[in-house]
C-alpha cells in the first residue's frame, strides 16, 4: 500500500467511557461501521450540520481485494462529501468493457457513450483508498467523533432510542442515540441483535481473487472471458487499478479446495497461462463464495440499516459499495430533516421503500450475471452456449451475454414523488436521479449541473429554465437559473437531458433525486411538491 | 399482442418437416443445442415479452401434463 495513505489510526479513551452505566451520554445519531458507507453518511450528516458518533471495531483500515469500480453516481455523491478530486485522481477512469468466449472477442460495449458528464462512467479503485480519503475528510469535520476499537456488542431499543453497549480495550460503556445507523456489513451483528437474519441465494461456484502487480500494456478496459483458452470452461476477469495492480477474477469448480487454490504456488501458473508471462507480484489472493440476499426491513425502530448489513450482492455489477453509498445518500437528508424536526419519523420510512427496491434490482441483475456465469443445469449451460455461439454473428446474441451489467443508479416508485400532471417529451421523470450536464456560469465559465448542484446548498432545488419571470420559489429551496442571465446551456445537452421548454422547473431532492416537474411552476405547487418529498402529507 | 395459436403457416406440414429435418444426422446432445438457438432466435424475432411468457406457459402445460397424466 502507498506510503502517503494513512490507514493506521489510534483508539482513543472517550469521556463518554467514564459516565455511570445508568446514565449514558445521549447522542442524536450514532453509526456503527466505519466502512464506505458508515464513513460517506457520517459526512454528509456532518456537512447537514448533525454531529455524529461513527464506531468501528478496528482501528484500521481493512487491505484486501475488495471494491474497485466505483460508479459515477457515487462520484456524484463524493462530489457532495468534497472527496470526489482525490478519488478521481487517483482512480483509472474505464468506460470500456470488451467480452471473449474461447479465443476471440465477441463484442464491447461503452458504459457512457455520451458526453458532457463531469464524471466518467466508472474509476476504478482499491476500496482501501476510498476509505482512507474518507477517512481523511472526517478528521477534517468537527462534527464526527470517529472511535476506532469501539465494537457494539449488544443493543437495547427503546421507544425513541436506542442503547448500546460498546466495547473498547478499556473495558465495556453504555451509549444512547435517538436513532441508530448499522453500516456495519455483510456479517453485521446488529441485524443478529434486532433478531433480522435472512437466508438467500448462495452461488456455488467460487471465485479466485487475485490482485497482482505488472508493468502491462493492457488498456484500461474491462475484460471478460467466458471460457478462455487459460481458463477452459470457466470465466475470467481482468481489471486495471491505479498503482500498476490489476485485478484477475477466476472462476473455479463448486468443489475446489479453498486451502489448496489460495496457494500462491498454486494461483502463479494459472495467471501466468492468463498473461503469458509469470513478471507480476501478488499483491493479495482471496477465494469467495457470493450470495445475493436482503433484510426484509431496512427500519427497525429507531435502528435503520444501510450498505452491506442491510443487503449483499455478488460483485460483477459494482452493486455492492455502490448502492451501498446510494444508501446512505439516500438517508442522509432525510435523517437530518427528522432530527431537526422538521420532517416526521415516516420521511425515514420512504428510505426503506426506495432502498429495498434498489436492493431488489441489484440482486435481481447480480443473480442473472452469475447464473450467466455459472449455470445451474445443463440446460441453463446449453442456452448459454447457444448465445455465445449466436452473439459471434448477431446483434440480439451479443446484447444477451450477461458479463455483469454495471452498477446504475435506480428509479425510485415513491410516495415522495409528485406524479406529473404535464406533457413531458422525455427528460427526466419524478423518482430518477438528475442527469447531469455541462452549463456555463455568470462569468462564462465552464461548469456542470451537478456542481451548480452543490453550489445551491445541496438541499432542496428548484432548477428553473427561465423565460423572463424567475420563478416564486418556497422559502429554504436553492435556486439553479438556466437562462434570465444566470447559467447558460452552453452545449444543448441540459435542455436536451430534461426536456427543457423556458418556463419549465424542477424540484430536486437533497440526494439529486427529481421530486417533481412542472410546464407551469407555481408557488403552491411547487410547495405541495416540497411537502410531499419531505413527508409532509 | 396476443400469443397467436391459431394455424399460421397456409401449409403447416412444410413448416413441421422443415424442423424435424433440421434434426437429422444429429445426436442427442447436437440436437439440444439446434432447439435451444432456434428459441432463442425466435423468441428475439418475436421480441414481445408477454408473447414469450404466453408460448412458454402453453408448453410448459403439455411438460407438466405428459409427466401427469394419472391427475387428468
Ligand atoms: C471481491 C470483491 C469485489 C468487490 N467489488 C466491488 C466493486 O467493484 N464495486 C462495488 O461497489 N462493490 C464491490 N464489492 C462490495 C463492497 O466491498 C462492499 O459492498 C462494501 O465494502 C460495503 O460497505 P459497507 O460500508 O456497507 O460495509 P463494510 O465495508 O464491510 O464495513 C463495515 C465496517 O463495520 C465494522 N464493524 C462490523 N461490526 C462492527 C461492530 N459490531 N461494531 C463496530 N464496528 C463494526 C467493520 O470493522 C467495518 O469497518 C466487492 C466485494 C468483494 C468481496
Amino acid at each position: 500500500m502507498a506510503q502517503q495513505t494513512k490507514t493506521q489510526f489510534g483508539y482513543r479513551r472517550h469521556p463518554d467511557q467514564d459516565r455511570r452505566e445508568t446514565d449514558p451520554a445521549h447522542h442524536p445519531v450514532v453509526i456503527v461501521g466505519a466502512g464506505p458507507v458508515g464513513l460517506s453518511l457520517a459526512i454528509d450528516l456532518a456537512q447537514r450540520g448533525q454531529r455524529v458518533v461513527l464506531l468501528d471495531d478496528a482501528d484500521r483500515i481493512g487491505e484486501g481485494s475488495r471494491a474497485i469500480c466505483f460508479s459515477k453516481r457515487s462520484l456524484e455523491f463524493w462530489d457532495r462529501l468534497g472527496v470526489g478530486d482525490r478519488m478521481v485522481d487517483k482512480g483509472v477512469v474505464w468506460s470500456v468493457g470488451k467480452i471473449f468466449h474461447g479465443a476471440s472477442q465477441l463484442y464491447q460495449f461503452n458504459l457512457l457513450p455520451e458526453e458532457g458528464h463531469k464524471r466518467p462512467a466508472f474509476i476504478n479503485l482499491q476500496q482501501f483508498y476510498a476509505e482512507a480519503y474518507l477517512v481523511d475528510r472526517v478528521e477534517e469535520l468537527s462534527a464526527i467523533d470517529l472511535r476506532w476499537r469501539n465494537k457494539v456488542i449488544a443493543l437495547e431499543q427503546r421507544n425513541d432510542h436506542v442503547v448500546l453497549t460498546v466495547e473498547t480495550p478499556d473495558g465495556a460503556y453504555r451509549l444512547a442515540a435517538s436513532h441508530l445507523v448499522a453500516c456495519d456489513g455483510a456479517r453485521s451483528s446488529l441485524r443478529r441483535m434486532v433478531g433480522a437474519e435472512f437466508a438467500g441465494q448462495v452461488f456455488e461456484d467460487q471465485f479466485l481473487i487475485a490482485d497482482v502487480k505488472m508493468s502491462a500494456e493492457f488498456p484500461t478496459e474491462r475484460w471478460f472471458w467466458f471460457d478462455p483458452p487459460f481458463h477452459a470452461g470457466r470465466s475470467a476477469l481482468l481489471h486495471r487499478q491505479p498503482d500498476d495492480i490489476w485485478r484477475i477474477d477466476l472462476q473455479l469448480s463448486p468443489d475446489a479446495d479453498p486451502v489448496v487454490e489460495r496457494k500462491p504456488e498454486n494461483v502463479r501458473p494459472r495467471i501466468a497461462r492468463m498473461l503469458g508471462h509469470d513478471k507480476f507480484e501478488f499483491e493479495w489472493i482471496s477465494l469467495y463464495k457470493f450470495q445475493c440476499r436482503r433484510m426484509e426491513k431496512f427500519n427497525h425502530g429507531r435502528v435503520i440499516f444501510a450498505g452491506d448489513s442491510a443487503h449483499q450482492v455478488s460483485p460483477f455489477g459494482a452493486r455492492g459499495a455502490n448502492s451501498g453509498l446510494e444508501d446512505a445518500e439516500n438517508l442522509g437528508w432525510k435523517l437530518d430533516r427528522v432530527l431537526r424536526g422538521l420532517s416526521p419519523e415516516r420521511l425515514l420510512e420512504s428510505y426503506h421503500i426506495e432502498r429495498s427496491a434498489a436492493a431488489d434490482e441489484n440482486i435481481r441483475e447480480s443473480t442473472r450475471s452469475t447464473d450467466f456465469m455459472a449455470p445451474a443445469t445443463n440446460q441453463e449451460a446449453r442456452l448459454r452456449k447457444a448465445v455465445l455461439a449466436l452473439a459471434r454473428e448477431t446483434d440480439f446474441g451479443k446484447r444477451m451475454i450477461n458479463g455483469g451489467r454495471l452498477s446504475i443508479p435506480s428509479i425510485y416508485e415513491t410516495p415522495l414523488s409528485t406524479p406529473d400532471v404535464d406533457a413531458w417529451n422525455g427528460g427526466t421523470r419524478p423518482g430518477a436521479s438528475m442527469p447531469d450536464a455541462p452549463l456555463k456560469d455568470r462569468s462564462g465559465q465552464s461548469t456542470y449541473l451537478t456542481d451548480a448542484f452543490v453550489a445551491a446548498g445541496t438541499r432542496f432545488t428548484v432548477l428553473a429554465f427561465a423565460n423572463g419571470a424567475a420563478p416564486d420559489v418556497p422559502n429554504d429551496v436553492g435556486v439553479i437559473r438556466i437562462g434570465g442571465g444566470d447559467f447558460t446551456d452552453a452545449a444543448g445537452l441540459l435542455d436536451a437531458r430534461y426536456d427543457a421548454a423556458p418556463g419549465s422547473a424542477y424540484l430536486l431532492r437533497p440526494d439529486g433525486y427529481v421530486a417533481a416537474r412542472f410546464r407551469h411552476p407555481t408557488r403552491a405547487a411547487l410547495e405541495a411538491a416540497l411537502a410531499r418529498a419531505s413527508g409532509l402529507n | 399482442m396476443a400469443l397467436s395459436t391459431s394455424s399460421n403457416f397456409a401449409k403447416p406440414d412444410d413448416a413441421f418437416r422443415m424442423i424435424v429435418e433440421a434434426h437429422r444426422g444429429l445426436d442427442d446432445a447436437q440436437s439440444g443445442d439446434l432447439d435451444a438457438a432456434l428459441v432463442l432466435i425466435l423468441a428475439n424475432h418475436i421480441g414481445d415479452i408477454g408473447v414469450l411468457r404466453d408460448a412458454i406457459t402453453l408448453a410448459k402445460r403439455q411438460v407438466i401434463e405428459a409427466v401427469q397424466p394419472s391427475q387428468q
